[in-house]
């Protein structure tokens, strides 16, 4: 059963898409999981023979345990679905894999039944609903529906996360204003000539800063694991998108230092309307570095964000709003962005975190650099 | 193109971004982001699809004055030629 986050502790086989003696490649889809916050596909990582199956589906089971075992080419058998298994998204256009399952187990067709999901897609929650409508007509006056399954079980994850975060790590946090009047006039001369379709938001200049001031202190991307900090080569920035139907997901723009402010926003983009669609990708969502989290849209001004285990930050970013700036004895008009960032005490100092958001500040004066 | 035409292309473009909302309960002076709670990116792929459906090019510089479904209606009829009805 593979990792699909800090806070999966079990996830349920759904199904098998492959049986003893099939040939598999890397790569290759052999299983659906679900998790607490989606049905994933799961790859195969090595190249071979599936030798045996040995979870059900309808099996919850523990990260960790096998779910099968492949004989990989010249080799001994392997189990199969290693911890660094990554998935595919789900690709069926109408319903989720658990959705088909049960619907196919409650002898539900599919084709009667509204699909509740982003896009219309039908999903468990939905096939229950008509099953039970099937065996008895409502009575009663429609009255407000509680959490959906989906939801609750999103909401136990996120609980999860968050309790582990607050009881293990020992926060910090710093805040500093930012004059934005630089970078917003640099994206309104970087946007005039293109099309509505490639324009760049805000938010994207902000990950490309983020992603250059974690190159400066790069003590703030990485994982506290073992009692000691492992900073991480790669920038993973994690960006925290609200779904729709309640909760949050965290998929990763990998390798963001290697990104250009175009290539972020279109990562950015992609990640959100996926999230937003239920088709991530595990290696999104389990190798962040850090979180990036931007609350503007909401009119907030200052975010105090709580870390996602096990990394060892999380930066926030406000709405850009105009205030007073005194600037060489001139009061002006400027406007401006509060950058926060919630680091973990046992991995770096606040001095480490206010050169973070020095840096930040730093790039930000110079946008045609980023 | 009529107001009704222009008013059903914006539905349609808020039916794949807010499938969950039914727009037509939106008030016309209502705020669209606060109705439907969107957000910046599906604002922008909101304007990214009407500029798709109706081919009406929206500088960035005018994404301030389409707050509310009456503005969004005034704005795409005023750049579309009238249906000559």
């Amino acid at each position: 059963m593979p990792s699909l986050g800090a806070d999966m502790a079990e996830g349920t086989l759904v199904q098998w898409n492959v049986k003893p003696g099939d040939p598999v490649k890397r790569g290759d889809i052999i299983a659906v999981v679900g998790t607490e916050k989606a049905d994933i596909e799961v790859e195969v990582y090595e190249t071979g023979t599936v030798e045996r199956l040995i979870a059900k589906p309808g099996e919850k089971l523990p990260v960790g345990t096998p779910l099968a075992m492949i004989r990989v080419e010249g080799e001994a058998a392997v189990p199969a679905v290693p911890e660094a298994a990554t998935v595919k998204p789900v690709v069926r256009l109408r319903a989720s894999p658990m959705a088909r399952k049960l619907a196919q187990e409650l002898g539900v067709d599919l084709e009667k039944v509204q699909g509740t999901g982003p896009g219309g897609v039908i999903e468990r929650h939905d096939v229950e609903k008509a099953a039970e409508q099937a065996v008895k007509p409502p009575t009663k006056p429609e009255t407000p529906a509680p959490p959906s399954e989906p939801q609750a079980s999103m909401r136990h994850a996120i609980a999860l996360a968050m309790a582990r975060s607050n009881r293990e790590i020992p926060h910090y946090y710093l805040s500093t204003q930012i004059d934005m009047s630089k970078a917003l006039k640099w994206l309104e001369g970087f946007n005039q000539p293109r099309s509505i379709e490639n324009r760049v938001l805000p938010a994207a200049l902000l990950l490309k800063a983020v992603a250059r001031g974690l190159m400066q202190v790069p003590e703030l991307n990485g994982f506290w694991i073992e009692d000691q900090l492992k900073v991480s080569s790669e920038i993973h920035l994690g960006v925290a998108i609200s779904l729709r139907r309640g909760g949050l997901m965290i998929p990763a723009i990998l390798s963001a230092q290697q990104k250009s402010v175009e290539e972020l926003m279109a990562g950015l983009r992609d990640v959100i309307t996926r999230a937003r669609s239920g088709r991530l990708r595990s290696s999104e969502i389990t190798e962040g570095t850090i979180t990036v989290t931007n609350l503007g849209d909401l009119g907030v001004e200052t975010v105090y964000g709580v870390i996602y285990p096990p990394q060892v930050a999380l930066v926030g970013f406000g709405k850009i709003v105009e205030r007073p700036w005194a600037d060489q004895g001139m009061l002006g008009v400027r406007p401006v962005l509060t950058a926060t960032v919630a680091a973990d005490h046992r991995a770096t100092d606040g001095h480490r975190g206010a050169q973070f958001l020095q840096a930040l500040d730093s790039l930000l004066q110079e946008p045609e650099k980023l | 193109m009529t107001e009704t035409e222009v008013r059903q292309a914006i539905f349609d473009a808020l039916g794949q971004i807010a499938p969950e909302a039914d727009p037509r309960k939106i008030r016309p002076e209502e705020n669209l982001r606060e109705a439907l709670d969107i957000d910046s990116f599906d604002f922008l792929n909101l304007l990214i699809g009407l500029h798709q459906r109706l081919g009406v090019q929206i500088p960035e510089a005018d994404y301030g004055q389409l707050t509310t479904l009456s503005a969004l209606v005034r704005y795409l009829s005023s750049k579309l030629p009238a249906s000559g009805m």
